[in-house]
């Protein structure tokens, strides 16, 4: 086997590539959970934001006007989910089903007549100078602007929840929705804007899959990104900068498991390609399993409808 | 503006009343998405809701397609009641179907009456084990059940990919990623029972276990068990209820009940294993026993109308051009109606009341 070819920075590069969609549907997610709610809708929100974004891009011919348009149907279609379970009162976790089950068939429907098309290109962001160093350009100048918005993003949501007094408000419902109500905020509205904060990061993320990273547009083409954004919450703790690590973690293992299938090692593909969703089986008993400290992390209030008698 | 205003009781008309509202609503709006795709909606509604259940040739495939879902929605039923999430019945059905399937090839060649019966065996066992590492996990470290079994859905399909590439390729199959068809060779196929009702051994399966489901329900202590587990954990552990062990039979029979759906549907409506064998069983399950309302008997007729929808949606693609995916769409929507609906059950909707 010929090992030479693996090239350390251009894996960092590709596994930054692959981490970006996860990162940005975790970030989404976590602000969504520190809120008190439990979205399992992240896979549905995310083929959608692939599915309308791709379309965004193809018809303005302008992949930045494609992201926005797939953070926008993220976000729409997260409010199906804010409106059932904050004021129909619905089981989050059914509900979070029924989005993802519903994304992935609205998503196929929308796109069936984009298949085989390539989305414009999404440029570089090129420093003059700095991206044509050696090593250092490649390694730290040579993305494309999503991936340093999801790094900027990540820090603004650490800063927002631990820094401003509108982040405390939101943790506070999170921690203890009826405490929240009594001190008169108002629990549904909020949680209703983090849903919809966490629908427009996943269809961000569903977008990047669809415009950068494939780039194009498939039914189905998240393949379990959602599933394993939602894992990364856990991993990290609920806490911001640890989502990075998570998501970049898990962007190594794929990248490197993509590697050695074109490398032809011995192992065959198909088993090479379950080891993302057995890492995360993985991560999450390794990070559920000193129950003390997994519920000392978790937002009190995760996943309980809240409803004022009064 | 309105507002709830809380039941002292939860309705009993509203329990029964709001699935049917739900398919009521689905058809509606659904209507309304046809005639925006440029469809005619009361052809396509046509299809979907009521075809299936008038047409001779219709009625016999609709239960073929209703069986596995009732069968693995009833497992799934009895987790959903204790508060035990396994969604990843696709993966145990997959996983059912491979062991079967490895089973009958393994014993190619042979005949007897026990084959069928050994098989059956092998799936329900490979599916509960599939299903006993989310419990397992859940148990000993406290892993959240609804995302290991999901990831265990993607695991399964890979393997399956694996298995039809591999070990369980057919040798005269010319390369062709796909087992030998079991359902061509007599030893291994699914006999029918009630040809003209759709209704093979897979059924008859099926119903004894459904009537199996609902004694268990209503006269055993380990359906109060389960039961109790769902209203209230705290209840059911001063009662004595080891939650480990309901976390444990429950996603040990829904594995076991989703693989042995597999199974029938390799040896029956599929014949052999490939890439494509799963076809989302396993997930529309999730609405049939939420559909349901996660008891026997409304898992029975939910079943039969999901199934329906899929009848129909493969004759509108054929008849009206529908692109396939129309019909998750509707499958997603009617449990977005359901889950809405179901605040009738404990609320009423009420006027808001002018401040003083």
């Amino acid at each position: 086997m010929d090992f030479s070819s693996l090239n350390a920075v251009a894996m960092i590069v590709l596994l930054i590539g692959a981490a970006t969609p996860i990162l940005l549907a975790a970030i989404g997610e976590l602000v969504v959970e520190k809120s008190g709610v439990l979205n399992l809708g992240v896979e549905g929100m995310m083929i959608i934001g692939a599915v309308t974004g791709f379309i965004t891009a193809t018809t303005t011919g302008s992949p930045m006007l494609g992201f926005v348009g797939g953070a926008i149907g993220g976000a729409a279609v997260s409010t199906l989910f804010a409106f059932l379970t904050q004021y129909l009162l619905s089981n989050q976790v059914a509900t979070g089903l029924a989005l993802t089950m519903f994304g992935l068939g609205l998503a196929a429907l929308m796109g069936r007549s984009y298949n085989g098309i390539k989305p414009p290109r999404t440029e570089r962001l090129e420093v003059p100078g700095l991206s044509d160093l050696p090593v250092l350009g490649e390694l730290f100048f040579s993305y494309d602007p999503i991936i340093y918005f999801s790094l900027v993003l990540v820090i603004a949501v650490w800063w927002f929840l631990n820094r401003t007094r509108a982040g405390l408000v939101l943790r506070a419902c999170g921690e203890n929705h009826d405490a929240a109500h009594s001190l008169g905020y108002n629990v549904q509205l909020i949680r209703f804007g983090a849903i919809m904060f966490g629908g427009a990061c996943a269809g961000l993320g569903g977008a990047y899959v669809s415009l950068i990273r494939v780039p194009q547009w498939t039914e189905g083409m998240t393949a379990g990104v959602g599933w394993i954004a939602l894992a990364i919450v856990v991993f990290a703790s609920w806490k911001p900068w640890r989502v990075i690590l998570g998501a970049y973690m898990f962007g190594g293992i794929t990248i490197l498991q993509l590697s050695l299938q074109a490398l032809g090692i011995s192992i065959s593909g198909a088993y090479l390609s379950m080891t993302p969703y057995i890492v995360t089986i993985v991560v999450l008993v390794i990070m559920s399993a000193d129950r003390k400290r997994a519920s000392l992390n978790a937002p009190a209030c995760l996943g309980r409808s809240f409803h004022a008698s009064h | 503006m309105l507002r709830l205003e809380q039941r002292p009781t939860p309705s009993r008309a509203m329990l029964y009343l709001t699935p049917v509202m739900a398919v009521l609503a689905t058809m509606l709006v659904g209507g309304v998405l046809f005639w925006a795709m440029g469809i005619d909606p009361f052809k396509a509604i046509y299809l979907l809701f009521i075809d299936p259940f008038v047409d001779s040739y219709n009625l016999s495939q609709l239960f073929v397609k209703a069986s596995p879902l009732i069968l693995i929605a009833m497992g799934l039923s009895l987790g959903f009641r204790a508060g035990v999430w396994n969604i990843g019945a696709e993966g145990q059905f997959i996983v059912g179907a491979i062991a079967g399937g490895a089973v009958g090839l393994a014993l190619w060649g042979s005949t007897g009456w026990w084959i069928l019966p050994l098989m059956a065996l092998a799936a329900a066992l490979g599916g509960a084990l599939w299903a006993l590492v989310p419990a397992v996990l859940k148990i000993r470290f406290n892993a959240n059940e609804i995302l290991v079994s999901l990831m265990l859905v993607y695991v399964a399909e890979h393997f399956l990919a694996q298995m039809v590439q591999g070990v369980l390729r057919a040798p005269d199959g010319m390369g062709f990623p796909e087992s030998r068809n079991l359902a061509r060779n007599d030893p291994t196929s699914l006999p029918d029972v009630f040809p003209a009702l759709g209704i093979d051994a897979g059924g008859v399966v099926m119903l004894i276990l459904l009537a199996a489901a609902f004694f268990l329900l209503q006269k055993h202590a380990l359906g109060f068990q389960i039961k109790l587990t769902g209203d209230s954990p705290r209840a059911a552990r001063f009662a004595g209820v080891n939650p480990s062990f309901i976390i444990a039979i429950c996603l040990g029979l829904s594995g076991a009940a989703a693989g042995l759906a597999g199974l029938f549907e390799l040896t029956g409506a599929a014949g052999k294993l490939t890439i494509d064998f799963p076809v989302g069983y396993g997930f529309t399950a999730i609405i049939v026993a939420f559909l349901g309302r996660l008891s026997p008997v409304g898992i029975l007729l939910a079943g039969v109308v999901l199934a329906g929808t899929y009848i129909g949606g493969e004759n509108a693609q054929f008849l009206l051009k529908m692109p396939a995916a129309a019909v998750t769409v509707f499958q997603g929507m009617m449990l977005f109606f359901l889950l809405g609906f179901e605040i009738l059950i404990n609320y009423r909707i009420k006027p808001m009341r002018r401040a003083v």
